[in-house]
């Protein structure tokens, strides 16, 4: 009965009418962004991010998730009408969603991607709250070497299943640990990569690499390309599927929906991982499989639902161990320390309103996205006719605007600027940037439990594998390298990951 | 191997030759850290090994980027880049000596001057609707404290 009377707490703080109202906002803002072309879920929360600052914890919470599901939301949008993902994962909708819309039936794929996101969307829900406060009961035991064995599974998984080169991965990885450094070191008083500037001891804000990297990065190496784009948009017309969809696409949406919680507990997978393997199981147990790729819509319905459910997922390890999941979580992490919040176990116990306030709101967020998008297809519809000339000098002013709020200082501007650059670069040479980013945010925690650590054990290194959960971690680590090593599995994942 | 000549254009190399030179540059930076033992860490240990860690990386990179032709896939986009952090320098330096209005119109215009298809009577409508709405939201709606206009400094 523990879990109905939480679940009860939870949407009682969900459904006031103020947290409702940034549920909203949160979804149609997040769908806004993320249904322009080439704007992934990170980009669109890093630039949204500020504006979340001046409201209650609670509700800026809501507020960053309605953010999150609203612009994968927006991005599947995108990826069946322009055959443009925003971000890996909605690669695999461009595959059948597209070549509906080219069918005229633009319509049932959005609507069933919107289905299968709700009923991944409620039972992850419950998934969270069921398994949410045991792991955060055993979470509460970790000390300091199980967090650091953890993390490095996290970092490792993260950069062996990133696109792309393991070995750029990994070092973009540490590239990420180490700016994370810069700042005062805790311990010591020292400033460590500061040039002499003061506004760097307090480190670089996470929101600045996050919007530097992923919107400006993102605007110059898409201003480089040559834009081409073909939207169906006067096909869209009846948004809900047959009968006949439904029933073909119920069971790809439960088997979607297991695909990605499995995935999504798993710290470091991406959404990409989830969607990928839905589709492949679908076209493996389908009866026609030669009709994948040419506008099936289990290849929708899959896909989505796993994509949906991982999403949610991932908010399991993060707010059980206050370990971010995925470089969205590790944003969603970074707005809950600016509101003063240290994340981690004791979340659960100290600010249950919070909590079960965000997971109902999750819910709420989910069943919102499926009523806001059907009357508002048009909408986004008519967004994307809009020239990405016109487009990309408003995302800039709404960053701008936004990264200057933080500090009411320029200094951020120019710290951005230089990572736009950076990013540009780094999208140029393939080194992925998500990696990079999580790696960023667990640097400070990383390199304190790694001194608590050794602190404990007196200096001796083997304390990591001494302790069996600290073993189990280091242990799968190394079996996660070692796999990936293999030239089976490493063809296997270029072919998945790229 | 790759020919020297497209070694400027090699993804591995140029990625490795930057892991390389940030690795580089961060360990020497951080020997005025004190390094400290396993037992007390100090505040140069976990950098020094990161930085080493992204050398390593670099040096594979850049070896391979010589072994193997790998080149830059996309356009380098220079106006682009050196335009749009340009806008945004200049937003910075209005924020503070010109105030809201006339940081974001130069925003915009820069911005928009990043990319080859500026058309001069769009941007000044999106400009001025873009002022008007930002305005709207984040000075009235949301209470930032920015002047719309100021002189100081200027």
């Amino acid at each position: 009965m523990e879990l109905f009377h939480n679940l009860i707490l939870g949407f009682s703080v969900a459904l006031t009418l103020q947290n409702l109202w940034f549920c909203f906002v949160g979804c149609f803002l997040g769908t806004l962004i993320g249904v322009l072309p080439g704007i992934g879920p990170l980009a669109t929360i890093a630039m949204l991010l500020p504006i979340t600052f001046n409201v209650s914890p609670t509700s800026a919470l809501i507020m960053l998730a309605g953010i999150y599901y609203g612009a994968q939301y927006g991005g599947s949008t995108t990826a069946i009408l322009v055959n443009l993902p925003g971000e890996t994962s909605a690669v695999v909708t461009c595959f059948d969603g597209y070549q509906m819309a080219r069918q005229g039936r633009a319509g049932p794929a959005l609507g069933i991607a919107a289905i299968g996101s709700f009923f991944a969307g409620t039972v992850c829900t419950m998934l969270i709250a069921l398994f949410g406060p045991p792991l955060a009961e055993m979470a509460l035991k970790f000390g300091a070497p199980e967090y650091f064995s953890l993390m490095l599974m996290g970092l490792v998984t993260a950069a062996v299943l990133a696109h792309g080169d393991m070995a750029k991965s990994l070092a973009m990885t540490a590239l990420g640990l180490l700016l994370g450094v810069v700042g005062t070191d805790v311990n010591s008083g020292m400033a460590r990569y500061s040039f002499g500037y003061p506004e760097l001891t307090d480190g670089i804000g996470f929101v600045v690499v996050a919007v530097g990297v992923f919107a400006m990065g993102e605007i110059i190496s898409n201003l480089g390309d040559k834009e081409e784009r073909q939207v169906f948009t006067s096909k869209v017309k009846n948004l809900w599927p047959t009968w006949q969809d439904l029933k073909i696409s119920f069971f790809p949406i439960v088997r979607g929906t297991c695909i990605g919680a499995f995935f999504g507990v798993l710290p470091g997978t991406g959404p990409a991982i989830a969607s990928f393997s839905s589709y492949m199981v679908e076209k493996k147990v389908s009866k026609h499989p030669e009709m994948f790729g040419k506008g099936a819509i289990e290849g929708v319905a899959g896909p989505e639902s796993a994509n949906n459910a991982d999403a949610q997922c991932k908010f399991i390890p993060t707010l059980t161990l206050g370990i971010p999941a995925s470089a969205v979580m590790a944003l969603m992490l970074g707005a809950l320390t600016i509101q003063g919040i240290a994340p981690g176990p004791q979340v659960m116990t100290q600010k249950p309103d919070l909590f079960w306030g965000l997971i109902a709101s999750m819910w709420v967020g989910n069943a919102m996205l499926v009523l806001l998008n059907l009357p508002m297809i048009g909408l986004w519809v008519s967004l994307l006719k809009v020239p990405y000339r016109i487009l990309f000098p408003a995302i800039m002013a709404f960053s701008c605007i936004g990264i200057y709020s933080i500090n009411n200082s320029s200094f951020e501007i120019y710290l951005t600027a230089i990572f736009g650059v950076l990013g540009f670069f780094w999208l140029r040479l393939e080194c992925p940037p998500a990696p990079l980013l999580l790696g960023f945010v667990l640097g400070p925690l990383m390199e304190e439990n790694l001194r608590r650590a050794l602190l404990i054990s007196r200096g001796d290194a083997t304390v990591f594998f001494t302790r069996p959960i600290s073993c189990g971690f280091m242990i799968a680590t190394i079996l996660i390298i070692l796999l990936m090593g293999l030239p089976m599995i490493k063809k296997r994942r270029e072919q998945i990951v790229d | 191997m790759t020919p020297a000549n497209e070694l400027l254009n090699n993804k591995r190399f140029l990625a490795g030759l930057m892991f390389l030179a940030i690795g580089a540059v961060a360990i020497w930076m951080a020997q005025d850290y004190p390094i400290g033992s396993a037992l007390r860490m100090g505040p140069g240990y976990f950098p020094i090994v990161l930085s080493g860690i992204m050398v390593l990386f670099g040096i594979y990179e850049l070896v391979l980027g010589i072994m193997k032709s790998d080149p830059v896939k996309g356009n380098w986009s220079i106006r682009a880049l050196i335009v749009l952090p340009l806008a945004a320098v200049l937003f910075g330096i209005l924020m503070e000596h010109g105030g809201f209005i006339p940081a974001l119109v130069v925003l915009v215009f820069a911005s928009a001057a990043s990319s080859n298809e500026f058309k001069f009577m769009e941007v000044l409508i999106s400009a001025v609707v873009l002022t008007i709405g930002s305005v709207g939201l984040f000075i009235y709606g949301l209470g930032l404290p920015y002047p719309l206009f100021s002189l100081s400094g200027m």
